[in-house]
């Protein structure tokens, strides 16, 4: 009964924060929204008994995604009419959030003990299990059979992260502040900037 | 009785939310590609739902897979944002027709 519960809980709440995303004026608020939809997501998730994937997607969404939304958002300094009034426009919606997701996870935790949601299979058969718990499994089929898949997912995030480093990098003139010889800088040797010094006991180093 | 057609049809919701909402905030790029993370959150529990469903766990595989494009298109898209702000100093996407595409 509690998984019905949780169930409708997490779906109405995921749909409704879209709804929200697509909905608020402010993108911070936005942003908001996207992380409690994504919670409860995850909740879905939990619920099939798919729990390292939610708990992926809690860690990669909310813990860089969305932050690195937000921190955009914030840097761009877009003039939202909104935004300028004040961050304490923020606060009852983040309590709104955080209440939320409180009960959620309280709620989250009993429905857990009670067992998960048992999807059914194609042929109407009993679900056997796997012998081992979700994330056991997950890491033998993706260390095993879909290493492959594994090592191209790893040169995709490097490649995004060398493309974004090299996209929003400034080259400041020369002679400013933080100007960068980056020449200059890997031709740099330890001889050329080092040197071995023996000072006497009691005797300062003189450079 | 929860069973796969209640997720597929959550998934599906979603699916339509984030493709409403790329029409309805035209000009804010940002929402833009949070609407685009909604639509691979739908895939992404359209994925797990049936890697249960099926008790095979190569739709989790998969998912962590679209995760992986998901966070790799979201800061190449938000490292175009800032440089394009930087150009500009707006991020009105209505008038981006540099490339005359």
């Amino acid at each position: 009964m509690i998984q019905t519960l949780a169930f409708y809980l997490f779906a109405s709440l995921v749909i409704a924060s879209a709804v929200m995303v697509i909905m608020a004026r402010n993108p911070v608020h936005s942003v908001l929204w996207l992380i409690l939809a994504f919670f409860n997501a995850a909740g879905l998730m939990v619920l099939v008994g798919a729990e390292f994937i939610a708990m992926l997607l809690v860690i990669v969404y909310v813990g860089a995604v969305a932050v690195l939304f937000l921190f955009v958002v914030m840097m761009l300094n877009i003039d939202f009419a909104e935004m300028r009034a004040g961050f304490i426009n923020n606060v009852p919606l983040g309590l709104l959030i955080a209440l939320i997701l409180l009960v959620e996870l309280i709620m989250g935790v009993g429905a857990w003990s009670a067992g998960g949601i048992a999807l059914g299979t194609p042929d109407g058969s009993a679900a056997q299990g796997l012998g081992q718990s979700n994330i056991e499994a997950v890491g033998a089929l993706l260390y095993g059979k879909y290493v492959f898949l594994f090592e191209v997912a790893g040169i995709i995030l490097l490649v995004a992260m060398i493309g974004a480093i090299v996209l929003t990098h400034r080259q400041r003139p020369d002679g400013a502040r933080g100007h960068q010889d980056i020449g200059k800088q890997i031709r740099r040797r330890p001889q050329d900037a080092t040197v071995l010094k023996n000072p006497d006991v009691g005797e300062g180093v003189e450079l | 009785m929860i069973g796969i057609e209640h997720y597929i049809v959550v998934s599906a919701i979603l699916f339509v939310l984030g493709v409403l909402g790329i029409f309805l905030n035209r000009k804010n790029v940002i929402v833009i590609l949070m609407a685009i993370e909604l639509i691979l959150l739908a895939v992404n529990i359209n994925l797990v739902a049936f890697s249960s469903f099926m008790g095979d766990l190569t739709g989790q595989i998969f998912a962590m897979l679209v995760l992986t494009v998901a966070a790799a298109e979201a800061a190449i898209g938000l490292a175009i944002l800032v440089i394009y702000f930087r150009a500009n100093g707006t991020i009105a996407v209505d008038d981006v027709n540099r490339m005359k595409g």
